[in-house]
């Protein structure tokens, strides 16, 4: 018989072990899935995991990577902070659909100025939309004791509501021939998000990640704040013992996510998508938790933890169209590495063991 | 001489890395009060639970009116006539005492049989208890009641109780003892786990005393001291806390009419509590647990605010203010509850000398941490204070009770605080670093620093405190000098400080 039995000591070693080992049991399960869906489980899995990196065609899949990976991280990094601290945001979604308006707003307003300061406004009124989104569930939790989590997730549809007003009404192209969604920004000087290296998929979003995640290791690893979040997330009794203003962590936590959300919105907009549409958020929102959880909220990990994820779309999307695999497969797949994390993790603070079974 | 109720032999019982219980053997007879002595850590828990079945033993046996007695599960011990009231109750305070009761039970019959076996059993054993009040109003006393009658209900032969007197009162406590008599005069045995010795040299007929697992010894506690009783248990002769004596200075902690609502449903607010300390001074408050204790010391700390005036350190109103500040104008506190209040139970020693250390200590500089020096001030109160730990990166669970709260006191002991308040400084320590840490704030007073320990071990603020006083119901009593003051009258300060003042009249 199998046996959980409790470690003395988190094992250090199953902390950096389980994400590998999660993504190796999701590739048999999804091997599994695939072979059942009558495609060869090697074929399938190498295309999700090798074709984009090193296949045919990696030249246009590897900037890719970048593209996809850095609002993740971005994203990612910010809720972290909160997850650590027992603070859920689950609307990051919405924050980044704000950040993106606001940030297009600003490009929109000044449209055809080729000021060198719309780039820079746009930032910041980008993370100011994603940080107010932010502050509506931070302030009714602080105020009336609400549960973040709902509100934040119903905001996310609000958000909704907000984008494909704006794509409709206020932010229409005026030459668009009425089509629904604003003008592309791609072709506003001023205030495209261009890449920094042309071919490379590295675009300012892609160094504020990084940034992200050098100020988000430094945060929880050398400054008392971050000390205080994780503190907050462990032992809230303890934290609040320690002198920690449990209110103003709300704040914060939910303030800094919902600027780095935005903040990966108004780069998305700004530059790889270019406009504001009604179907412009792909959902990176949600796939952020996935992402952090992955990564072990920690910031390296998250690091890597939203490239393995951007690999896994790019290579689902190859495997779509080349192997004709549906897409609720490769959502399910996706799913799997989650599911799978979060029962491996287990181990961190279990250990198993073999007991004999003895006749009762 | 009669065949023994139960005798172990060689029991032994291995966990990895540690060896519970080696090569136990002991006989407990029909009708006899058997003490099980020893420190924390000593194996005491062990031992008693493959008595009651929840832990099975490596090798070893046990024998029950003479026969193999192997339980797989605590309802076989139960079946076999053993049973066990826990040091933690476990009971539901939304029931009633008679529903609490039926669950405990493999079969229980109608409830209002049930409740009229209750009376039955209350009345016989002196236990008044009415069977239909609702568990969340009972006292902790009241509470142990449930657990007892549950036991008695089903008849047992061998009643294990573990440190049942450490939430009575000294009046709970002789109303226990008499029930556990008239038990024994009918022939059930009683194996009584504590480590407060004067209690066992009054109660119990025999005791076996643990040490490290192995049994080092047995004796008839009213012909050994205390002392020797002691010194049994730890190995060696200890020293008794020597007490200077101290000059006191001018008021540092002064308390006018604190009332503060308790942030948790079932607790206890604080009701015009008014008390004032010296520096050099050591005020001992006592009162059974649940009284207003940890209300009192969040009030102190901060982590409960009242209106500025009602809280004075050094003359200044510090009553709004938070844990941060008062820590930084030097009132330092140490709360009961070890793991999750006092210290994150999964961050390092490191992390947690860092949680009240990074002010004064100055472990971080504009904000940023100086690990180094969070590292050394860690190793500071590992050595000053004899923490066996492996090394200050250790997770703070993975320490035991006793050398947790060494680490804990300590940290608050080490930043030099001007006003001290403890909790519990001693629970669930063992006699050698219960010692240290009265020691330690013996020393602390007599540099001068106001000391108010909150305690319900009133042996232990008998030995270190100038003044006594005890909570009751968030109130707290009249504060008298702890000298000469008798057992019965610290019984009636606890019981309810209303009562005294008719009483003076």
């Amino acid at each position: 018989m199998l046996r959980l039995e409790q470690r003395p000591q988190p094992s250090r070693m199953w902390v950096y072990l389980t994400p590998l080992v999660a993504v190796v049991i999701t590739m048999i399960a999804g091997g599994a899935l695939f072979a059942a869906l009558g495609k060869s489980p090697v074929e399938a899995i190498a295309t999700i995991f090798w074709e984009p990196l090193f296949g045919e065609f990696a030249f246009y899949y590897r900037p890719q990577l970048l593209v996809k990976a850095a609002p993740l991280i971005l994203i990612a990094i910010g809720l972290s902070l909160g997850f650590r601290a027992g603070i859920w945001n689950i609307g990051a979604e919405g924050q980044y659909i704000l950040g993106a308006i606001c940030g297009a707003g600003v490009a929109l307003a000044a449209y055809p100025s080729e000021n060198v300061l719309i780039f820079p406004a746009m930032i910041v009124a980008g993370a100011f939309g994603g940080w107010a989104w932010g502050m509506i569930p931070a302030l009714l939790r602080v105020k009336f004791g609400t549960n973040e989590i709902l509100v934040s997730l119903m905001l996310v549809y609000v958000a909704e509501q907000l984008l494909a007003a704006m794509s409709l009404g206020l932010m229409r192209n005026p030459e668009g021939h009425g089509f629904p969604g604003s003008r592309n920004l791609q072709q506003y000087e001023a205030a495209h998000n261009a890449e920094l290296i042309t071919g490379s998929g590295l675009h300012w979003g892609v160094a504020a990640a990084l940034i992200a995640v050098i100020f988000a290791y430094i945060l929880l690893n050398r400054h008392i704040l971050g000390y205080h979040i994780r503190l907050t997330g462990q032992a809230p009794r303890a934290a609040r013992f320690a002198g920690v203003r449990p209110n103003r962590l709300i704040l914060f936590c939910l303030g800094t996510s919902g600027a780095l959300a935005g903040l990966a919105g108004m780069f998305e907009v700004a530059g790889p998508s270019g406009q504001i549409s009604i179907d412009f958020n792909v959902g990176y929102g949600f796939t952020a938790i996935i992402v952090a959880f992955l990564g072990r909220l920690h910031p390296v990990g998250i690091m890597l933890a939203g490239l393995l994820m951007a690999l896994t779309y790019i290579g689902g999307e190859i495997a779509q169209s080349n192997l004709q695999l549906p897409a609720a497969a490769i959502q399910l797949f996706q799913g799997m590495l989650l599911f799978f994390l979060l029962a491996v993790d287990v181990l961190v603070q279990f250990r198993l063991r073999w007991i004999r079974t003895e006749a009762a | 001489m009669s065949t023994p109720l139960l005798s172990l032999s060689g029991l032994t019982k291995a966990y990895p890395g540690v060896v519970a219980n080696d090569n136990v053997s002991f006989e407990i007879q029909p009708g006899e009060v058997h003490a099980l002595l020893g420190e924390n850590g000593a194996g005491k828990s062990t031992l008693v639970k493959m008595i009651y079945g929840l832990v099975r033993p490596d090798s070893g046996q046990m024998m029950l009116h003479g026969k193999p007695f192997a339980p797989t599960r605590p309802s076989a011990a139960r079946a076999a006539g053993v049973a066990m009231v826990f040091q933690h109750f476990s009971l539901f305070d939304a029931l009633n005492v008679a529903e609490n009761v039926a669950l405990g039970m493999e079969n229980p019959p109608p409830m209002g049989d049930l409740a009229t076996r209750i009376r039955d059993v209350s009345a016989t054993y002196g236990l008044p208890l009415d069977p239909s009040r609702t568990v969340g109003e009972l006292s902790a006393g009241e509470r142990q009641r449930v657990e007892i009658i549950r036991c008695l209900l089903q008849d047992p032969r061998l009643l294990i109780m573990d440190e049942p007197t450490s939430v009575l009162t000294p009046q709970e406590v002789d109303i226990l003892f008499e029930t556990l008599r008239k038990l024994t005069s009918e022939g059930v045995a009683i194996l009584y786990i504590s480590h407060k010795l004067e209690e066992i040299r009054t109660l119990c007929d025999h005791a076996t005393i643990l040490r490290l697992g192995k049994n080092v010894g047995t004796c008839i506690p009213r012909e050994t001291s205390a002392r020797d009783m002691a010194e049994l248990m730890v190995g060696s002769a200890f020293a008794a806390p020597e007490r200077a004596r101290r000059n006191l200075g001018e008021v540092a902690l002064e308390l006018r009419d604190l009332n503060a609502a308790s942030p948790s449903a079932f607790g206890t607010s604080l009701k015009g509590i008014s008390l004032s300390v010296q520096q050099g001074e050591i005020l001992g408050l006592g009162g059974v647990a649940g009284n207003g204790q940890d209300e009192l010391l969040a009030a102190l700390s901060g982590e409960i605010r009242s209106d500025a005036e009602a809280v004075r350190f050094m003359g200044e109103p510090i009553g709004r203010l938070g844990p941060g500040p008062r820590r930084k104008m030097g009132l330092l506190t140490a709360p009961e509850e070890r793991l999750g209040h006092a210290a994150a139970p999964d961050m390092s020693l490191t992390e947690n000398a860092l949680l009240t250390g990074a002010e004064r200590e100055h472990l971080m500089q504009r904000g940023f941490l100086r690990w180094g020096a969070a590292e050394a001030f860690a190793r500071r109160i590992i050595s000053a204070f004899d923490v066996r730990t492996p090394g200050p990166d250790v997770a703070a669970r993975a320490l035991s009770g006793g050398n947790l709260q060494k680490f804990v006191i300590g940290r608050e002991v080490m930043q030099r605080p001007s006003v001290l308040v403890v909790n519990q400084p001693t629970w669930g320590v063992d006699a050698a670093a219960a010692a240290a840490i009265r020691q330690a704030l013996l020393d602390l007073a007599a540099k001068g620093t106001a000391i108010i320990c909150i305690s319900q071990d009133l042996d232990e603020l008998m030995e270190i405190s100038d003044r006594f006083g005890a909570l009751n119901e968030g109130r707290l009593s009249e504060i008298r000098p702890a000298q000469g003051l008798s057992v019965d009258e610290i019984g009636l300060m606890m019981g309810g400080a209303h009562g005294m003042e008719v009483a003076h009249v």
